[in-house]
C-alpha cells in the first residue's frame, strides 16, 4: 500500500465552489472521515464536515465518495487505493459550506407525521415477531442518503410533491405498529406522495443500516393506499365496517 | 463593531439537546411554557445516540425479584457510597416509569417470550435489569425523544453553540449563542435555563465520546458561579477498540459480556476470576477496566495492548441477533467476523461522573434559574457509574430538571441581560478571527488530550496529578490566544477555540479533584493512597471558581436514613435474601 492518498474534497458554500486536493498519509484502517480530520488538522482548519460518533451509528457524516452516496466514518481508504477520493456534498441538499448540507427540509417533514397514538396505555404485550417489523424501520439513522439519492428528489427536485424514502419509513413504522389508532394513508397519498415512488430501489441500495426500505417499507405503503383508495369493493367492505 | 444580533425570549431555555436536554425541554414544552432547546449538532445526533446495551429499569419483567431497592443497592454500592443517596433512590423509583413511558411514546424495545419489555444482564447488577433493543438502546431513546419533541410546541436550534451564561444580579438571564452554519449570534433571555450538554471525554484522547462530549455547559455553569463536584471522578470503559488506530476508544458495548463475552489476557488465561471470583467479567465498570490493565502492564497485554475479549461460543445467530451493531462495527472498520473470532479491547474513557452539584429533586445548582441534568451533572453515580443507569438518569433527572425550570419560571419575571456584557462577549467571541498569530485549536486540542492522559489516566498519583496540573495551567494561558483563519461560515477551526477552553477548565478541576482525594475509590485509584479510606468517604470535593481560580472544598456525603442504611447490612442484596443465587 502507498504512504500516502490524494483526496480531491468540494471547497465552497452557496454561491459556488470547486475541488481542493491535499495529500494525506495513510494508517492501516484509515476511512475518510479520518483523512478528512488529517486535513482540518493541518492544512485547512476551516474544512466544513459533520460528524459525531465515528461509528456509524449517528448518520451524521454523509456525502458522496467517488459519486456513491456513503458514510465518511464507514468508507476506508484503503478500497480507493490508486485511485484520487472525491469527497463532496450531498447533492439534493443545499450546500452550507464544503461537505455540510442544509437538511432540515426533512426535519420540517418529520414534524407534519402524526405522531404514534396507542390504543392502550403502556406496558403494551407485543410479540417480538411484531416488533422486529417496525424495529428494522427504527434502526433508521437519519444520515439522509435515501433522500440524496432518490431520483424524484435528487433529479426533478420534487420535494414539494414526495417526502422521500426516510419519511416513507418513518410512517411505515408508525402504520405498522400493532397498537398504533393513527391513519395516515390520506396523507401518504396525498401530501406525503408515496405514488411518486416508482420502486428503483436506489435508496434500499444506499442505506448504511441495510433496511430494506422498498420491499419492506414503500410497497407495503402503497398497497395499503391502494387497498383503500383504488379497490372500490375492499373500500366499500371497510366503510360498513366502521 | 456592529454586530447583527437575533434576540430570544423564553420561560425556559435547555441547553443540550440529548436525551437529558429534549426530557426536560418536553417537560416544560408540554405544560405550555415556552421553551426553547439548543443542540450542537443536528436533532438526534447527540451522543445519547451512541449508548448501546440499554436502560436500567427495575421492571422485574425477567427476574420477578428485582425492585427498587435492589436497584438502589447495587447504584450506591457501585458508587463507592460517595453518590447523593437521595438520587439513587429517586432514580431507582422512577426508571421504570419513564422507561414505560418511552413505550407510550412509540419506544419499541426487545421482547421477552410473553410479550414484555426484555431485561438483559449487566456488569454489577444483581438481576437482569437492562431493557433494550439490541445493542442500539440509546439511538431508539433519542429518537422516540426527537419524535415526541417535534409533536409539541417546542423551538429547536440546531448547530447553534452558547458560549456564556450571563446574570441578572444573582439569578440566571440567559446566554449567547452562535449558529455554527454562518456564525450569526443570537441572545436568549430566559427565565429559568436547563444545563444538559453532557460530558467532556474529550479532554482524553482515548475516548468512546464523540466531538460533541467538550464539556461546554458544565464550563459555562461553572464561570457563572455553579459548583461543580467529584470531578475526579472519570469512567474507563473495560472495552474500547483498540485497533486500527482511527477507531482506537470506540465502544465495544458492555453488552458483549452481558451476553456471555469473555475476556482473555494473552496467555489464554479467564482473569477475571482472580480480579473478582464471584462476578467475573460482570464486574462492575473500575474493576474490570483496572484489571485490563493491570495485566497489560504485567506483560500479559494482547498486541495492541488490550484484552482478548470472546464471543464466539455462542454462536453466530445469536451474536448477529444481540449484537448486531457490534457485529456490524467489527467488520466495517476492523475486517473481524466477531461471530469466528476473538478480538481485542482495551479501556477507553466513557463517562464523566462528577460535574454540576444540583439539588437531587429538581436539578437546581447554586445559581437561582439554573438547573443541569445528565452527564454535566453530578451525584448519581459517586465513584463509578453503573451500565445502563446513564439512560435511566437522563429520563429521570431531565425530567425532574425540566419541571424544576419550569416552576421556577412559573414564579418568576424575565430577566434582564445587561448590553455592555453582551458587547465584551461578542467581541470575545470573534476575536480569533482578528488575531494575525495565535495559538491553532486543534494543537492545543492534543497537546491536552496528552496531558490529561499522561498525568490523570487511569493510574495516578501525586507527583504525576501535580506536575500534570502545572502543565495544564501553562496551556490554559495559552488557550486565551487561539486564531481561528477563514470564515464565519461553519468553521471548525473557529468552533474549536471555545471547545479547547471549556475542556481545559474541566481538565484542571479533574486534576484538582484528583489531588485532594487521597485515596484509590472508583474511578480514582492512586497508587500513593492504595486503599478506599473510611475518612474520604464521608466527603465529596466541591468546586467553585473564583477570581483567584478554582477553590476546592470537602462537603459531607449527605446520609441515608437507618432504613435505607440497613439494605446494606444483610450481606446480600434485597430480593437475593431468600434465593440460593450467591452475590
Amino acid at each position: 500500500m502507498p504512504d500516502e492518498i490524494t483526496l480531491s474534497v468540494y471547497r465552497g458554500d452557496k454561491s459556488g465552489g470547486k475541488e481542493v486536493e491535499y495529500k494525506v498519509p495513510i494508517e492501516t484502517g484509515m476511512v475518510v472521515l479520518d483523512a478528512l480530520h488529517f486535513i482540518q488538522a493541518h492544512d485547512a482548519p476551516d474544512l466544513a464536515v459533520r460528524w459525531n460518533c465515528k461509528a456509524a451509528h449517528c448518520g451524521s457524516c454523509s456525502a458522496e465518495i467517488n459519486g456513491s452516496p456513503k458514510l465518511l466514518c464507514k468508507t476506508r481508504v484503503d478500497e480507493y487505493v490508486g485511485e484520487v477520493i472525491h469527497v463532496r456534498p450531498m447533492h439534493s441538499f443545499p450546500v452550507i459550506k464544503d461537505l455540510v448540507t442544509d437538511v432540515s427540509w426533512n426535519y420540517d417533514r418529520l414534524r407534519q407525521v402524526p405522531a404514534f397514538q396507542p390504543a392502550i396505555k403502556a406496558p403494551f404485550t407485543l410479540q417480538q415477531r411484531d416488533v422486529d417489523r417496525i424495529e428494522e424501520f427504527r434502526n433508521c439513522i437519519e444520515c439522509f442518503l435515501c433522500q440524496n439519492v432518490c431520483h424524484v428528489l435528487r433529479d426533478h427536485d420534487a420535494k414539494d410533491r414526495y417526502w422521500g424514502p426516510r419519511l416513507m419509513i418513518r410512517i411505515a413504522e408508525l402504520e405498522m405498529h400493532p397498537l398504533d389508532t393513527g391513519d395516515r394513508l390520506e396523507l401518504l397519498k396525498g401530501a406525503a406522495g408515496v405514488g411518486m415512488c416508482n420502486i428503483t430501489k436506489c435508496c434500499t441500495v444506499v442505506c448504511p443500516q441495510g433496511i430494506d426500505i422498498t420491499d419492506n417499507g414503500i410497497i407495503p405503503l402503497k398497497e395499503r393506499v391502494a387497498d383503500v383508495y383504488w379497490d372500490p369493493l375492499g373500500g366499500l367492505v371497510r366503510k360498513l365496517h366502521k | 463593531m456592529s454586530e447583527d444580533i437575533a434576540y430570544h425570549e423564553y420561560d425556559v431555555l435547555v441547553i443540550g439537546a440529548g436525551g437529558a436536554g429534549l426530557r426536560a425541554a418536553i417537560e416544560a414544552g408540554e405544560a405550555g411554557l415556552k421553551t426553547a432547546v439548543l443542540g450542537k449538532s443536528l436533532l438526534g445526533k447527540a451522543h445519547t445516540v451512541m449508548a448501546e446495551g440499554g436502560v436500567a429499569a427495575a421492571l422485574g419483567n425477567v427476574d420477578p425479584q428485582d425492585g427498587w431497592e435492589t436497584h438502589f443497592y447495587d447504584t450506591v454500592r457501585s458508587a463507592h457510597f460517595i453518590n447523593d443517596y437521595r438520587m439513587a433512590e429517586i432514580h431507582a423509583k422512577e426508571s421504570p416509569d419513564r422507561v414505560l413511558e418511552l413505550e407510550y411514546w412509540g419506544a419499541v424495545f426487545d421482547r421477552t417470550p410473553e410479550g414484555k419489555i426484555m431485561q438483559r444482564p449487566f456488569g454489577a447488577h444483581t438481576f437482569r435489569r437492562l431493557a433494550h433493543v439490541g445493542d442500539r438502546t440509546g439511538k431508539e431513546l433519542i429518537r422516540t425523544l426527537e419524535q415526541k419533541i417535534l409533536t409539541l410546541d417546542v423551538d429547536i436550534y440546531q448547530e447553534i453553540t452558547a458560549t456564556k451564561l450571563f446574570k441578572d444580579q444573582d439569578r440566571i438571564a440567559g446566554c449567547i449563542a452562535y449558529y455554527r452554519e454562518d456564525g450569526r449570534l443570537a441572545v436568549f433571555t430566559a427565565k429559568a435555563v436547563v444545563i444538559a450538554t453532557g460530558g467532556w471525554g474529550k479532554a482524553y484522547k482515548v475516548t468512546s465520546n464523540s466531538w460533541e462530549s467538550t464539556g461546554d455547559g458544565a464550563a459555562l455553569a461553572f464561570r457563572a458561579g455553579a459548583e461543580l463536584a467529584d470531578m475526579e471522578m472519570v469512567q474507563f470503559h473495560p472495552t474500547g477498540m483498540t485497533w486500527p488506530p482511527g477507531v482506537r476508544g470506540i465502544l465495544v458495548t458492555e453488552g458483549v459480556r452481558g451476553e456471555g463475552g469473555l475476556l482473555f489476557n494473552s496467555e489464554g488465561e479467564r482473569f477475571m476470576e482472580k480480579y473478582d471470583p464471584s462476578r467475573k467479567e460482570l464486574s462492575s465498570r473500575d474493576v474490570v477496566a483496572r484489571s485490563i490493565y493491570k495485566e497489560v502492564k504485567a506483560g500479559r497485554g494482547t498486541p495492541h495492548g488490550g484484552a482478548w475479549l470472546d464471543i464466539t461460543h455462542k454462536g453466530a445467530a445469536f451474536v448477529k441477533r444481540k449484537l448486531p451493531g457490534m457485529y456490524e462495527q467489527f467488520m466495517a472498520l476492523a475486517d473481524i467476523d466477531i461471530t469466528k473470532s476473538r478480538f481485542e479491547v482495551a479501556p477507553t474513557i466513557h463517562y464523566t461522573m462528577g460535574g454540576l452539584r444540583v439539588d437531587p429533586y429538581t436539578g437546581a445548582t447554586s445559581v437561582p434559574g439554573l438547573f443541569a441534568a445528565g452527564e454535566c451533572a453530578a451525584g448519581l453515580h459517586g465513584a463509578n457509574r453503573l451500565g445502563g443507569n446513564s439512560l435511566s438518569d437522563i429520563l429521570v433527572f431531565g425530567r425532574r430538571a425540566g419541571a424544576g425550570a419550569m416552576e421556577y419560571a412559573k414564579n418568576s419575571s424575565m430577566p434582564k441581560i445587561d448590553g455592555a456584557e453582551v458587547r465584551a462577549e461578542v467581541e470575545r467571541v470573534l476575536a480569533p478571527f482578528t488575531r494575525s498569530e495565535g495559538e491553532n485549536p486543534y494543537r492545543l486540542h492534543e497537546e491536552m488530550q496528552e496531558i490529561m492522559a499522561s498525568h490523570a489516566g487511569i493510574e495516578r498519583n501525586g507527583p504525576e496529578l501535580e506536575k500534570g496540573l502545572a502543565r495544564l495551567q501553562e496551556l490554559r494561558e495559552r488557550t486565551v490566544n487561539m486564531r481561528a483563519p477563514g470564515s464565519r461560515q461553519f468553521n471548525p477551526g473557529w468552533h474549536g477555540v471555545f471547545d479547547v477552553q471549556n475542556m481545559a477548565l474541566l481538565g484542571e478541576a479533574i486534576l484538582r479533584g484528583a489531588i485532594e482525594r487521597k485515596e484509590s475509590r472508583g474511578a480514582q485509584w492512586r497508587t500513593d493512597f492504595p486503599d478506599e479510606l473510611e475518612e474520604q468517604g464521608k466527603v465529596n470535593y466541591v468546586q467553585r471558581l473564583t477570581d483567584h481560580g478554582i477553590e476546592v472544598r470537602p462537603e459531607p456525603v449527605p446520609q441515608m436514613s437507618e432504613e435505607l442504611a440497613a439494605l446494606f447490612s444483610r450481606g446480600v442484596a434485597p430480593g437475593l435474601a431468600n434465593s440460593a443465587r450467591k452475590e
